[in-house]
């Protein structure tokens, strides 16, 4: 199996700010190896170090030490981000563009010609649904609409790995499933796609394999059966890996 | 090269699709008109005043768009986290430097072309000439100033997480070498070293902003600048315009995104 994203003992910390903590550690010594072609999903609670990861594998944040690659290229290097897709989490896009234009301008970016933008551009307003509001400022667009215009940003260049990051938050079932329809069509492709939620379900019924990450250490990765093990569900066993006791309810 | 045209598209799509400029040259048309449409005291030279007044409010309202336009860049696509995916892609952070100045200097430029234009339609009606050479100078140093303002802004923005404080700055800063920053070395005259030299060191330190002030030139219809000291003038601009690109792209280059 080629790895597509690669982390060795990465390692971030945060000047903390409180007094008595000179540094926070976000991430502690995180080893992490995708494959080519898998659907990899990213779990832990709030805080565990889920977007830090993601942060350092864009390049926004440096690691204090270890190294990421993608592609086998160092993250630092901005070639590395050529064939990636990355859609953050509650992004507002451009007010004053429209769809289109927004499209446009981040093909100019990738570097692709006038030709293929203007065949991609069509192609994937339809995959996202947004045929109808392509002409329209991103300012009048819901919340749903701004996350699809999201996707169809982080897939403009054709990437052979999309990084998402909660891609369904904030969305209601059906912009969920949609989501969902997206990352399975991607997935048949042979795309790569490493994403975090916290829909359990959802990772359980789209993941090859999963991480689970907390306070900054990786607690678990394998291929979803192996996780949920013994347990009725992923969730259950997410649960049980990060220490949490279920209490009875009285 | 594509990369900073890209971005410097965005912004320039920006100035025209919000409402800022167009309020201001809206105000500046309407006080210029009714300056022109009164005739005080009867005065054969009136039109001078007239023309000074009005390049005072064009130097303002051109201030006003060179700072508040890079204020807002890199502060507002942090705060709505546009910037997350726009370096998730292959364009590096001096890119993104480099197009936002590009595209906030070319704005600047669209802005005085609008300015001048009117300007030079206004005087004409009232003069009945059109001293086109004095004009391109003006404008043209008029420009460059902005650049060296533009880029010092930028990098303030860097500094500064709001805008708001970001542009106060960056007013009184320049405000501060407009007035007092040609008068430096009179003052460091009267001090005791080491402050003397620490003045000294300032003056020679700080863009000097008011030797692209050549708005007489145009008030008095002077003849024009001779075209050597007048490239020397851009360079000397150049130059600003370089160094706080460079001290930016340094502050900006490993700067935690999140």
């Amino acid at each position: 199996m080629t790895a597509i994203l690669r982390t060795e003992k990465l390692r971030v910390e945060y000047r903390s700010r409180e007094l008595h903590q000179r540094t926070k550690v976000a991430l502690c010594g995180l080893d992490l190896e995708v494959g080519a072609g898998e659907v990899f999903g990213f779990l832990g609670p709030n805080g565990a170090g889920k977007t830090t990861t993601m942060n350092v594998l864009l390049g926004f944040v440096p690691p204090t030490s270890g190294a990421a690659y993608l592609f086998g290229i160092d993250v630092r290097q901005p070639i590395a981000r050529q064939r990636i897709g990355y859609l953050p989490e509650l992004t507002y896009y451009y007010k004053f563009l429209t769809a289109e234009e927004l499209l446009r301008f981040y093909a100019k970016i990738f570097g692709l010609t006038r030709a293929e933008t203007n065949r991609r551009i069509p192609e994937l307003l339809k995959l996202v649904e947004l045929e109808h509001a392509a002409k329209r400022p991103i300012k009048s667009y819901s919340k749903g609409m701004q996350q699809r215009v999201g996707l169809a940003q982080a897939l403009i260049n054709n990437p052979d790995l999309l990084v998402l990051d909660e891609p369904t938050s904030g969305l209601d079932p059906l912009g969920r499933m949609k989501v969902r329809e997206i990352i399975q069509r991607l997935k048949n492709e042979g795309k790569t796609v490493f994403f975090s939620s916290h829909e359990l379900g959802e990772v359980e019924s789209v993941c090859d394999r999963v991480a689970i990450i907390h306070q900054g250490e990786l607690k678990a990765v394998g291929r979803v059966a192996d996780i949920t093990g013994k347990h009725a569900n992923l969730e259950q066993a997410f649960l049980a890996i990060i220490g949490y006791q279920l209490q009875p309810v009285s | 090269m594509k990369n900073i045209l890209a971005v410097a598209g965005v912004v320039i799509k920006e100035l025209y699709r919000r409402k800022d400029f167009y309020v201001l040259f809206i105000v500046t048309i309407l006080i210029c008109v009714v300056m022109a449409s009164i005739n005080i005291y009867d005065d054969a030279h009136i039109v001078r005043y007239l023309k000074e007044i009005s390049l005072l409010l064009i130097w303002l309202s051109s201030l006003v768009i060179a700072v508040t336009t890079p204020a807002r860049q890199i502060p507002v696509e942090r705060e709505n986290r546009t910037l997350l995916p726009l370096l998730a892609k292959p364009l590096t952070r001096v890119q993104l430097i480099f197009g936002k100045f590009l595209g906030c200097w070319l704005v600047c430029g669209l802005a005085l072309l609008c300015f001048y234009v009117f300007f030079g339609a206004l005087s004409a009606s009232r003069e009945h000439h059109w001293p086109l050479l004095n004009y391109f100078q003006a404008a043209m140093l008029h420009w460059f100033m902005l650049g060296i303002i533009v880029a010092f802004t930028l990098l303030g923005s860097l500094v500064f997480a709001a805008p708001s404080s970001n542009s106060t700055i960056c007013f009184v800063i320049i405000g501060g070498i407009l007035f007092v920053g040609r008068h430096l070395d009179q003052v460091a005259m009267t001090l005791q070293a080491p402050v003397r030299t620490a003045v000294y060191c300032l003056y020679f330190a700080i863009p000097h902003l008011e030797l692209f002030d050549v708005r007489d030139l145009v008030i008095h219809n002077w003849p024009t600048i001779p075209w050597a000291y007048f490239c020397l003038a851009l360079l000397y601009a150049a130059f600003y315009m370089v160094v706080f690109l460079i001290a930016a792209c340094l502050v900006f280059r490993r700067k935690a995104i999140n």
